[in-house]
Order: structure tokens, then sequence, then C-alpha cells
């Protein structure tokens, strides 16, 4: 049920605070008042909406309900007292239009926050204003174009991206007008130094790369791979959505990276919010500084101020600074743990991945059977040629069993791809109760494959036809229905 | 540290056995011996009551905006936000689910979002939402772009009264496919954008307008003057205030081609500048070209009524490099807050919040024009800011403004320089009582005589 279906003309739930003020006449022409009957939004009472979302978010998983294995999202623990410290009004209620003497203690963990990351990746300097990943991507890629421009060399028009990475990656370098090149990843998973010596030119842009990369392994000729890609005068780009693998262990920028984004809402523990906001800072070496979109923030003696003075910035990104609170909360993250605590995690997220691997590895296929670091993938194209048995049978088996399931049909290039992430918060326990229950199916499989196809039987609703939604779109709820009206 | 972390020692060592290795740095070698390092410079962990101190002092030296009297605006607003949405939002099953790639356990997030393109469509007038972008520069900036691609042109006008932080935003964004952006002015007298002199035939032609609704300086543009002055064949974005949308005809009923904006009035707290989120509307012939996600109405086997994730095959993670957008992670936590907050206020709430904005800046703009003999800079209509000429050095203003406790109206000097420095931007909201206005217009009058 939607709100709208609880909606009575005259209902309300808010009053507004007086204010004392007279009524002025709206003094614009007549064509541009809305109908007194408009906007058609629900009238309902606070109880109502409370009941209704209450409700809603019941239908949920989450986090906190159980284990959410998704790989490349890296589902960890969201800590509570994050959103206490950043519910003050001193955070909540800042205007980016203040003068920057009254706003002196945002920028100030602004700033510790860029040093802080600065530490972590082995990178020169960073901007915090990207609100995603992707838009760090876009942001990282327009910087390269900058760079090549200035530069006179307006023939780099192709990035290299391997096949394995994610969707994002070729979608933010068209984005910033480059053309996409694909490199095919070898027989290990990993990049094949011959497939990208053979791509990699004048004409060469940049490499983005993921590392460790989606399938979980580390790119252990990346020191190679760098030197093949600046010998050829490109760019190296590091996707850093997989940084909770290595923490304390290795930093792109001793890897050779020039250019690198974070996912704040992944290692760094900001909660996923139904898919943001989140947060993509990004860090680069000191020859790329000038080109960081306006403002970063800078430290003069004691006093912190935003500097809007960068020769080559590629200007701005999105309005204002950046997901201040969401930033904030990254912080507090990082001083919690400290240098040793973010190594610890690292340690423990790679442990429990090898530990659920090797579990799962009794009965499942591995696509590529290394050491993993933080997730890995299953590949269970052996079950569907078997017993008919899809990966995402086994995704909704899962849900009846109590789990989120992993990311499914990526990367790609394993096609019935489950990958697994089960992060360094989770117990031992859990991840064996999530292996028994993956064996469970898998005996379901062999007993009755037909019956993993009405999976899931438990939940609220059962699978959707989905397709047929797409073909017919109904988007919004019917506007005669509204309210009423 | 360890608060976090549930490992023994005992189970650390049970599962490296079960792995096969002798330590937890065995599990690392695939990390190449050169680039190892053995910490982070990172000072010690710190534990919670020592956190919430240190957040707390350092916060405490900023000057917040419920401690002053606010009148700016120009982008991010000062309206009240019911308790209840905070409540709701608090909730961790909202907080801590990811995108709803499973719906079976995702219909809590996929109902509100469909509520949530409801009520974005009931606002612009539009017939399909999608359910958040970053910010409303970011979702023009897409709009632009999108634009670019149904005509298949390179060129697109935007009125320089569109926030100048969006224009910045749009720029970088046009850099990717190489559109070129052209600032269309506004008229000196009405504030309103100016196509008169503008001959479509000549040249290139764009594949959209863009303007505000109201603009940055508060004037409501005549979106239906506007749709008639354009080519058929070009289309009109409108960068829209929602909460203005609650007063001044739908976007969509006046020829709108995609309605954005930015999405921080409808319970957003400010949070200096973000997170907020971008909404995204356009009509349905066009909805293959959006970026983002969009849900829908589904059946499941049962027969059951339910939402899904719908036209994925324009998404990165399908279409990859030919996607319609590289957005992935969107906005959806501060789109709930917006659907919460619409729902407690509902069509004739969100009216009188808006109706309120406008009532008191127009008293604000009387105040300002008798007492003080303040000159409007345009006189087309307003909704709840506007630009005033004082007659005084604004940023002076500004210093004492600051000093009685207001956040005063905007020097638009920085901006727009050609208004010169004794011009400023003021923003009326619901919270702003006749009492501090008329202190804050006692206050500038003493401004002007010199007493101050
Ligand atoms: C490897 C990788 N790169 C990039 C992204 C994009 O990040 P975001 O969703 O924050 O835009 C993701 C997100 O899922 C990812 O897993």
């Amino acid at each position: 049920m939607v709100i709208f279906e609880e909606s009575k003309r005259g209902r309300r739930g808010v009053q507004l605070p007086e204010s004392g003020v007279p009524e002025s006449e709206l003094d614009v022409e007549d064509h541009l008042i809305r109908p007194e009957e408009e906007p058609g939004l629900p009238e309902v009472t606070e109880p109502q909406v409370v009941r209704h979302f209450i409700r809603l978010s019941r239908l949920n998983y989450s986090v906190d309900t159980g284990f959410y294995p998704l790989g490349s999202c890296t589902m960890k623990y969201n800590p509570k007292v994050h959103e206490f410290i950043v519910a003050a009004p001193h955070f909540t209620h800042l205007h980016p239009y203040q003068r920057q003497e009254d706003v002196q203690g945002a920028l100030r963990l602004m700033y510790e926050l860029q040093e802080v990351l600065c530490e972590i990746t082995g990178m020169d300097a960073f901007t915090l204003q990207p609100a995603a990943g992707a838009h760090g991507e876009l942001t990282g890629m327009l910087m390269v174009r900058k760079f090549f421009e200035v530069r006179g060399e307006n023939n780099r028009r192709k990035v290299l991206i391997p096949d394995s990475a994610h969707g994002t990656n070729p979608a933010s370098a068209v984005m910033a007008g480059f053309e996409v090149v694909e490199i095919k990843s070898g027989e290990d998973g990993l990049v094949d130094l011959n497939e990208l010596r053979k791509n990699v030119g004048g004409d060469t842009a940049a490499l983005m790369l993921t590392n460790p990369n989606t399938l979980g392994l580390f790119e252990k000729e990346i020191l190679e791979i760098s030197e093949m890609i600046h010998d050829a005068g490109a760019l190296l780009y590091y996707d850093g959505a997989n940084l909770n693998a290595i923490m304390g262990y290795a930093r792109p920028g001793d890897m050779g990276f020039d250019i690198v984004h974070l996912n704040l809402h992944k290692t760094f523990s900001t909660p996923h919010g139904m898919g943001g906001p989140g947060s993509g800072p990004v860090g680069v070496k000191a020859f790329l500084k000038e080109f960081l979109p306006v403002p970063v923030i800078v430290k003069d003696g004691e006093r912190y101020r935003m500097d809007y003075d960068l020769k080559h910035s590629i200007g701005k990104v999105r309005s204002f600074y950046a997901n201040f609170t969401v930033l904030l909360k990254a912080y507090a993250y990082i001083l919690s743990m400290g240098g040793e605590g973010l190594k610890r995690v690292s340690q423990l997220a790679v442990l429990n991945a090898n530990y659920l691997k090797t579990l799962l590895s009794r009965r499942y296929k591995l696509k590529y059977d290394h050491p993993c670091m933080h997730e890995f993938v299953l590949d269970n194209e052996w079950l569907t040629k078997n017993l008919g048995v899809k990966t995402l049978d086994i995704a909704k088996r899962l849900l009846d069993k109590g789990f989120h399931a992993p990311t499914i049909y990526f990367p790609l290039i394993v096609h019935e791809a489950m990958m697994v992430e089960p992060t360094e918060t989770e117990t031992k326990d859990t991840l064996d109760a999530f292996a028994r229950a993956m064996f469970e199916i898998l005996d379901e499989a062999e007993r009755a494959p037909e019956h993993l196809k009405e999976a899931p039987l438990t939940t609220p609703v059962s699978r959707f036809d989905e397709v047929a939604a797409s073909r017919h779109p109904e988007v919004a709820y019917r506007r005669k229905e509204v309210a009423g009206s | 540290m360890l608060r976090y972390l549930p490992h023994t020692e005992e189970e650390i060592k049970e599962m490296l056995e079960t792995i096969g290795v002798d330590s937890i740095d065995e599990l690392f070698q695939m990390i190449p011996e050169r680039l190892r390092i053995s910490s982070l410079d990172l000072g010690k962990p710190m534990d919670e009551y020592n956190l919430v101190n240190y957040f707390r002092n350092i916060g405490e030296s900023n000057v917040s905006m419920d401690k002053l009297r606010v009148f700016r605006g120009a982008g991010i607003y000062n309206h009240f936000i019911p308790y209840v949405v905070y409540n709701l939002a608090s909730r961790t099953e909202f907080l801590t689910a990811y995108t709803p790639y499973q719906p079976e356990v995702s219909q809590g997030t996929l109902t509100f979002m469909f509520e949530f393109q409801t009520m974005i469509c009931e606002l612009t007038g539009m017939e399909v939402a999608n359910s958040s972008m970053y910010d409303g520069a970011s979702a023009m900036a897409e709009a632009i772009l999108m634009a670019a691609r149904l005509k298949n042109r390179f060129k697109a006008y935007v009125a320089e009264s569109v926030h100048p932080e969006y224009i910045q935003v749009a720029k970088t964004y046009c850099m990717g496919p190489g559109i070129e952006l052209e600032l269309m002015p506004f008229d000196e007298t009405t504030g309103r954008v100016d196509l008169k002199d503008v001959d479509f035939t000549d040249g290139e032609k764009p594949a959209a307008l863009v303007v505000g609704y109201p603009n940055f300086f508060g004037v409501i543009e005549d979106l239906r003057a506007i749709r008639t002055a354009l080519p058929d064949d070009v289309l009109l974005i409108v960068v829209a205030n929602p909460l203005a949308l609650a007063l001044y005809r739908a976007p969509g009923d006046l020829g709108a081609d995609i309605v954005v904006g930015d999405g921080q009035p409808l319970g957003i707290p400010p949070q200096f500048g973000g997170p907020s989120f971008g909404f995204f509307a356009t009509r349905m012939k066009y909805v293959r070209q959006m970026p983002g996600r969009i849900v829908g109405k589904a059946r499941d086997l049962k027969g059951r009524e339910g939402y899904v994730m719908i036209l994925q095959t324009r998404e990165q993670h399908i279409r990859r490099h030919r996607a319609t957008s590289n957005i992935c992670t969107n906005h959806a936590h501060s789109a709930l807050m917006a659907t919460v907050y619409m729902s407690l206020m509902g069509r004739k709430g969100l009216k009188e919040v808006a109706k309120r904005c406008h009532d008191g800046a127009h008293y604000l703009a009387r105040e300002l024009i008798s007492s003080l003999g303040g000159k409007l800079v345009f006189n087309a209509p307003f909704f709840h800011e506007f630009l005033i000429r004082l007659e005084m050095d604004t940023k002076y203003m500004d210093e004492k403004l600051r000093e009685k406790g207001f956040l005063g109206p905007l020097p638009i000097v920085d901006f727009y320089p050609r208004f010169g420095d004794d011009v400023a931007l003021f923003c009326v909201t619901e919270l702003n009582t006749i009492d501090e206005m008329n202190e804050l217009v006692n206050i500038l009058e003493a401004i002007k005589n010199g007493d101050i």
C-alpha cells in the first residue's frame, strides 16, 4: 500500500510555527498560479505517516538485520555513534555561504580528512567533493582530460579498462569524452600484460584499474603495469572501491597510481542509505594538484580556508563543497580505528573472505582458485549445466534462509557469477551459518532443482516479472487517484 | 578499536587452519614485497567517549544557523523540519540497506521510491521521475547531456540567471561530450530570461534552453512565454525550487520537457551544502534516455503487486560505456527524508509553507522599500528571494549584521559583479518572524544612517 491510499482531504501532519507575517497576494500572472487542488500530495496525519514508514522499514533487509555479503559493496557494520555525532546543529545547520570564520570547525574536519586520506592512500592531495564513486571517477577522468589538453596531447583519446571492471568505469570514461578500449583479462583473472601491451600507445590517456580487482584478486604485476602505462605517457587511475582489502599493507600511491577515488560508503563505514548518499573523494599525485575541482580546503597558519585558486582546475563537479555529514562519519571511523585498527580491518576482511571461500569451495566451484583478498567469486555455471539451477535461484533461496544474497552476475566475465564479500565485522559463526545455508541449497538443488525456481517463499513477496514491468512502465501512482482530487 | 571487530584469537587460529595458512600475513602474499608498508601513521584508535568529545569540541567552533537569524538562501534554505522526518529516517532498516537489488527483501525501499517518484511527478507536472540524483547542479548537468543525446546537438543555452554554481557544474560536465554552453541574458528590468535578440535560425541550433523557476534572483520566469519563443524542437529544461512548485504552475503544464532541481527545501537540513538530493523528471517518451534508477510497479509470481527497478538497460551495470549516465549510488536516503516530509506536509501544508515564504519575502521587501528607500532590482514577480539595492556597502552590512546575530542577505557582488556592491539577495522562509524582520530593517536603517 502506498501512502496516497491513506489520504483523506483535509488531514494534515504538521502545524507550522506562527510568524505573524501578513498575507500578500500572489503577484504573478494568472497562468503561472498553481490550481488549488494541486500538487497531489497525500493528506495524512503524523501517526499515519509513522505507521506507514515503519511498516515499510520492516520490509527491508539491512546490515543491521543480518548478513549482507554483497560483493564490491563492503556492507560492513555502520557505527551508530556516528549518526549521533553528525546530528548536532553545529554540523547539520551550517549554510554553505556563511563566512569562513564561522565554519572553521567544519573546514578543519574536512582538512584533517583530506590529510588522513593522503596517508592511507599515499597520494598528495584530495578533493572531497564527489558524491559517490562514479562521481569521483568522472572527476578523475575529467582531470586526465584536462591534463592532456594543457600539455597539448589532445590525441590521447583512449582509456583502457579491464573487462572485469565495474560498469561505472567505462561509463565515466565516456562521460569525460574518452573512447573505451576493453582489455581482456587473462586466464588467471588478472590483467594480461600482453593484451595491455598490444593496446597501450601514444593515443592512450589512462588505464582505469581496480586493485584488488573485482574478482578479489590482487594485481600482483601492478608495478609492471604502472611502468608500461607511464612509459607510454599515460596516467594510471585507481578505482578504490576495494580499498578495504589492503589498508596498512599497501597504498595505491606507492603502486604508481596517479589518481584514486575512494568510496567512503564502503571502506569507511558510512551507511549506504538504500543507495546513498555516499561520498567519493579523489586523491592525486602532486603534479595533478592544480587540476582538482575547486575549492580545496587549505590551512594557513591556524586558519582553514577554501582555496579557489587552482591554475588548471576542471571547475566544479557539484554545488557547494561535499556530502559534508558523510565525510564526518568516515573521519569518525578513521579516528576510531587509528592506523593499527584500519590494518586490522583489512586483515580480518581478508581472513573472513578466505575462510568463507575455503568453506564454500568444498562444494561450490571457484572461477579462480588463488588466495583472495576481501572478496571472491563463485562460478555456478556447472550447476546451470548439470541441474539447470542458476545463480539467481541460489540468490533467491538465500533470502529464505535469512541472508541477503551476494552480488550476482558481476563481474560480467564470469557468466554465473556470485560475488561474496563478507567484511570484517562478521563473526565466524555467521560465516559458518552462511556456508551451511549454501550447502542446504545445493542439497535442494540436487533433490528438486525445480523448487528453487519458486524461491523465495518466505519473503513478503515472491519473484517479480521484471521484464513486464519494464515493458509497460508504471512509474507513479496514477494522478487522478491522488489525494482524492 | 575492537568494538566492531568480533574475532577472538582462538577463532582466528581455527580459521587460519581451515584455510591452510600459518598467519594472516600469508594471505597478503600476492602483494609484492616492494610495495608493503608496515603501518599507517594515523595515531591511536580513539574510544567512543573521546571521539564524541573530539567532534563536539571542534564542531562547537562553528556558528550554526540555529544561533543566527537567517535571511540567506541562494540554493540552501532554512526551513522547518518536523522531528518525525529525522526519526523515521534514522530507522536503520533504511539507513543500512543498499540499492534494492533483491526486490523481495527491499519492498520498503522500492515502495518509498515509487512514492517519491509520484510526488516529484506531482510537483513538476511530469510523467516520470527517477529515484534521485546527487544534487540539483549535477541533475541539471545531466539534463543537458540528455537533451544533447536526444537532439544529437552539441550546444545548449543556459539562462545566466540560473544558480552560478549550477552553471559551473554544467560547464564541467559538458567538457566531456564537448557541448558548448551559451549564456542567455536576463532582461534588466524584469530579471526574466530575455530571448528577444536570439535568432534560433542562425547557426547551430541548441538542444535545449535551461531556465530557473524561480531563477537565482528569486524571479518567477514566465515559462509559457519562454516555451512560445522557443522553436518546437528545442527542449525546455527547468531548474525548479520544489517548494515553489506548490504555489506556481507546474512546469510540465507550461511546456517543460525536463524538470530538475535540488530537494534540500523538502526536509533536508542545510548540512553545509550537502548531502541533499537532485530530482529529475521528464516525459515518458524520453524515459529511455533518462539517467538514474527508476522504480516501477510489478507483479510477483502469485500476482501480488510490488515494486522493482525497471529499465535497467539504460544503466552502467548493464550498458557500460553506452549507458545514459555513470550514476550508480544516488541519494536515496535524502529522497526518503523528502518523501516523509512531503507526506507530513501534504498538499495544503506544502502550499502553506510556500505561501508563508512568499508572504514574508514580500512583507520584507515592502518594508525595505518604504523604510529604507530600497529599490528592487527587478520588477517581475518573485517567490521568497529578491534582489534589492540598498545604497550601502553590502559587505560592510554583512559584517555588521553578523555582529548582531544575523546571517544576513547575500552580497551579490561576488556572484554578479555588474550589480555593484550595494545590492543584496534576501531570502525569507516560514521560519522568519515579523519581529525579526522588523529588527533587521531597523538595523539596516541604522547602518544606512551611519549609526553603526
Ligand atoms: C568496483 C566499483 N567501482 C565503482 C563503483 C561505483 O561507486 P558508486 O556506486 O559509489 O558510484 C562501485 C560501486 O558499486 C564498485 O563496486
